[in-house]
């Protein structure tokens, strides 16, 4: 039998805190802790400390107050006598809308453009490379500015719709394209107009359960349904169906010139359209090369296998090479989104009443309350970032490999 | 190494911060150059020339100042504010003095801690429209799309005015003057809003003025003048009365042709207290002697000045109006030297 103790029970000594690996680390990193919390500490005081010596203090108290001046697009009830708050909530809700359309559409774009770049036309190569290199080594600002100068030099002022032989004149006597935006009919809903949307809504729900029988036909019994026209038929016979039976109850309301202006109708504001498809197109071509990159990482052999079985190549990017590669573009994808999200921000450069200029403009301007605003919209755009990253991600996690 | 650097820069702005908040005065002695905040650009009241150098109304109020302290009319850092960057850029320290078309308020001068000095000019807040749309007063202007230069008080007079009277209209906020004046000749707004000094200067700058029209009504008061930071009454002292002088060489007969002559000495106190031939008012300031001399001399008193930037004789065209002293029925009155 052998005879081995245990090696003495060490107690702790201070000198292990650096000498000893398994503490090291922490000595370390609990003292660079304690340096950035110094660090915010002394960052903190020094601004109290300056504010108390020019008699200011930190206040929130202006957000219940009179905002005083008008904001021209809104989404909820405004006007001059609305809080600052208030002022606050439409441009936050200003920026969603921005962000929102902008994020859609640059999808759209950035998707087409990512595959049209790996197409075997030359032309359609080269003019997809020359969109994605012109767009995105310019600077968005200079674009949102070049769309906005361009919309008001060159399109018509409402003046010119006046007259008996007008300068300029609707296009279908429905929608009038100004240099201060769009103005389109905007729809009247009568009595008996919501079940013409349930229907509505209904076909839709219907397309989809077609499209879901037809696939599962095709894989259960290899019998092939036609898609295109009867999914069209479902979406649009019922709802028209519906429309003449409720006795037509959906109108439209065309814009006409009323005074200074076009009224009636719905009015999409230059600056808005400006700095969407700015957006949109600056971000499309970022999010083209991610699809690029994501397709291109996908092994030729795939595509060559699945030619191999017959596929023709446009079934061959839908059902093989685009749902891998979506894989590896989503995450790139949302940086993109969150990009273009904070981009939106430049929105001032064209008039365009976002949470930077009513919160971060007027509001700032009017109270002089810099440090408190700034503040609030550093927590506004994290937080709608940090939303954009949980959907997104949510979404991405739906996308994965599944490993079993 | 870099992280100490790091640490002593931040430490010393943290102390320079602290510095530049008492003492305006000596800082400008010291830096031997006056940092003052202007306008980015309004024809007649603050504008580079074609050589460069900035010049015209609210300028001159900043050379002044400067030659009264440093004795050279040019030793100043122009520095370009827009209607937002203004008020951030005086309470930071990053200007001694913002002579930029100001309106004093109320709350600007207590909540946001400022101290206005004086008026240089009284205006108030008009309309322009194009002499096509037949308009003729601002009451017809319901419905109407009203192009602002955003953060400025116009912007609220603008919401008051057309609340009071029971109009609508369509506010585009633009950031600066010269993007207004693009949007306005291209139609994309009907009105273009802003004080009527600033309308006269813009129009002034148009290529066929005559087609535009400055509507009769004032729809609010723009006293405007420079400000400094609350706290540094000598400094507050120094620009007040520097501005009081050019106001009062007018009152007193004193221009630049004749300065040098009644500087020698007149049989007049209140000359003789001004150009510093009597008394110690420029030793109470801070200064020497002959401080408001030298302020005076850059270009004139406030007469001159109005004369050759803004006046009927200039593109811009500005009748004295309410600017007139108060001998000849107007607002200025300087409070005596003594």
């Amino acid at each position: 039998m052998t005879t081995l103790t245990d090696p003495p029970e060490e107690s702790f000594r201070l000198s292990m805190l650096i000498n000893d690996t398994r503490y090291r680390a922490y000595t370390f990193q609990f003292i660079a802790l304690l340096l950035l919390i110094m660090f915010m500490s002394y960052l903190g005081w020094n601004l109290v400390q300056n504010l108390a010596e020019r008699g200011q203090d930190i206040s929130y108290r202006f957000l219940g107050e009179p905002a005083g001046y008008d904001i021209n697009q809104s989404v909820i009830e405004y006007d001059s006598q609305s809080t600052h708050l208030r002022a606050s909530i439409v441009g936050v809700l200003n920026t969603i809308i921005v962000a929102f359309l902008g994020c859609v559409t640059a999808t759209i774009l950035g998707v087409a453009a990512g595959v049209l770049r790996l197409s075997p036309n030359w032309l359609v190569r080269k003019l997809m490379a020359a969109y994605v290199e012109a767009f995105r080594n310019v600077p968005v600002l200079i674009w949102i500015l070049i769309i906005f100068s361009i919309m008001t030099a060159a399109m018509p002022a409402p003046s010119a719709f006046r007259g008996e032989t007008p300068d300029a004149s609707m296009v279908f006597d429905a929608m009038a394209f100004t240099n201060r935006g769009v103005y389109l009919p905007a729809p009247i809903w009568g009595s008996g107009s919501l079940a013409v949307i349930l229907v509505f809504v209904a076909s839709v729900i219907g397309v989809f359960a077609y499209r879901r029988y037809a696939t599962k036909l095709l894989y259960d019994t290899g019998k092939l349904l036609p898609m295109g026209w009867p999914s069209l038929a479902i979406l649009v016979l019922p709802p028209v169906l519906a429309y003449y039976l409720m006795g037509q109850p959906i109108s439209l309301e065309y814009p006409e010139l009323k005074g200074f202006n076009f009224g009636g109708g719905i009015h999409i504001r230059g600056s808005l359209i400006a700095l969407w498809f700015a957006l949109a197109i600056y971000t499309g071509a970022f999010i083209a090369e991610n699809v690029r990159a994501g397709i291109q990482a996908i092994s030729r052999g795939q595509t060559e296998a699945a030619a191999s079985l017959g596929l023709r190549p446009r079934r061959i990017m839908n059902l093989v090479i685009l749902p891998q590669a979506l894989r590896i573009v989503i995450p790139p994808v949302i940086s993109q989104y969150l990009n273009l999200t904070k981009n939106s921000s430049l929105a001032i450069a064209v008039g365009y009443m976002d949470v930077t200029g009513t919160l971060g403009g007027i509001t700032l301007n009017q109270t002089g309350r810099a440090i408190e605003t700034v503040l609030m919209l550093m927590l506004f755009y994290l937080f709608i970032s940090l939303a954009i990253s949980a959907v997104m991600n949510l979404y991405n996690n739906s996308m994965k490999l599944k490993e079993r | 190494m870099k992280q100490s650097v790091f640490f002593a820069a931040v430490t010393a702005a943290g102390l320079s911060a602290g510095a530049a908040a008492a003492g305006t005065l000596d800082d400008v002695k010291a830096r031997g150059t006056l940092n003052c905040g202007v306008t980015t650009g309004l024809v007649g009241f603050a504008a580079p020339n074609a050589n460069g150098e900035w010049e015209g109304f609210d300028v001159a109020v900043c050379r002044a100042v400067a030659a009264a302290v440093l004795s050279d009319p040019t030793a100043i850092e122009f520095v370009p504010t827009t209607g937002k960057t203004r008020f951030t850029a005086l309470a930071s320290g990053e200007i001694d003095m913002l002579a930029r078309n100001t309106t004093w308020t109320f709350t600007r001068d207590v909540d946001l801690k400022f101290e206005f000095t004086g008026v240089n000019y009284y205006d108030g807040q008009g309309f322009m429209v194009p002499k096509a749309l037949g308009v003729s007063s601002a009451k017809e202007l319901d419905g109407a799309t009203v192009c602002i230069q955003t953060g400025t008080t116009t912007e609220l007079n603008l919401a008051d005015y057309f609340r009071k009277n029971n109009m609508d209209y369509e506010p585009v906020p633009i950031e600066t003057n010269a993007e207004s004046q693009q949007q306005y000749l291209a139609g994309a707004c009907d009105v273009y809003t802003t004080d009527r000094s600033g309308l006269a200067a813009t129009r002034a700058s148009f290529e066929t003025p005559s087609d535009h029209v400055i509507l009769p009504e004032t729809i609010s008061k723009e006293p405007l003048g420079p400000l400094v930071r609350h706290g540094d009454n000598e400094w507050g002292d120094l620009v007040r009365w520097t501005l009081n002088a050019l106001i009062a060489a007018e009152e007193l007969g004193i221009t630049s042709a004749n300065i040098e002559e009644l500087a020698k000495g007149t049989n007049r106190p209140e000359v003789n207290r001004l150009l510093g031939t009597e008394g110690t008012l420029g030793e109470m300031l801070g200064l020497d002697k002959e401080w408001a001399k030298r302020a005076i001399m850059v270009g004139g008193n406030y007469g001159e000045l109005f004369a050759k930037n803004i006046g009927e004789s200039t593109p811009i065209g500005l009748a004295r109006g309410l600017n007139a002293q108060w001998t000849e029925g107007g607002l200025l009155y300087a409070p005596p030297f003594r």
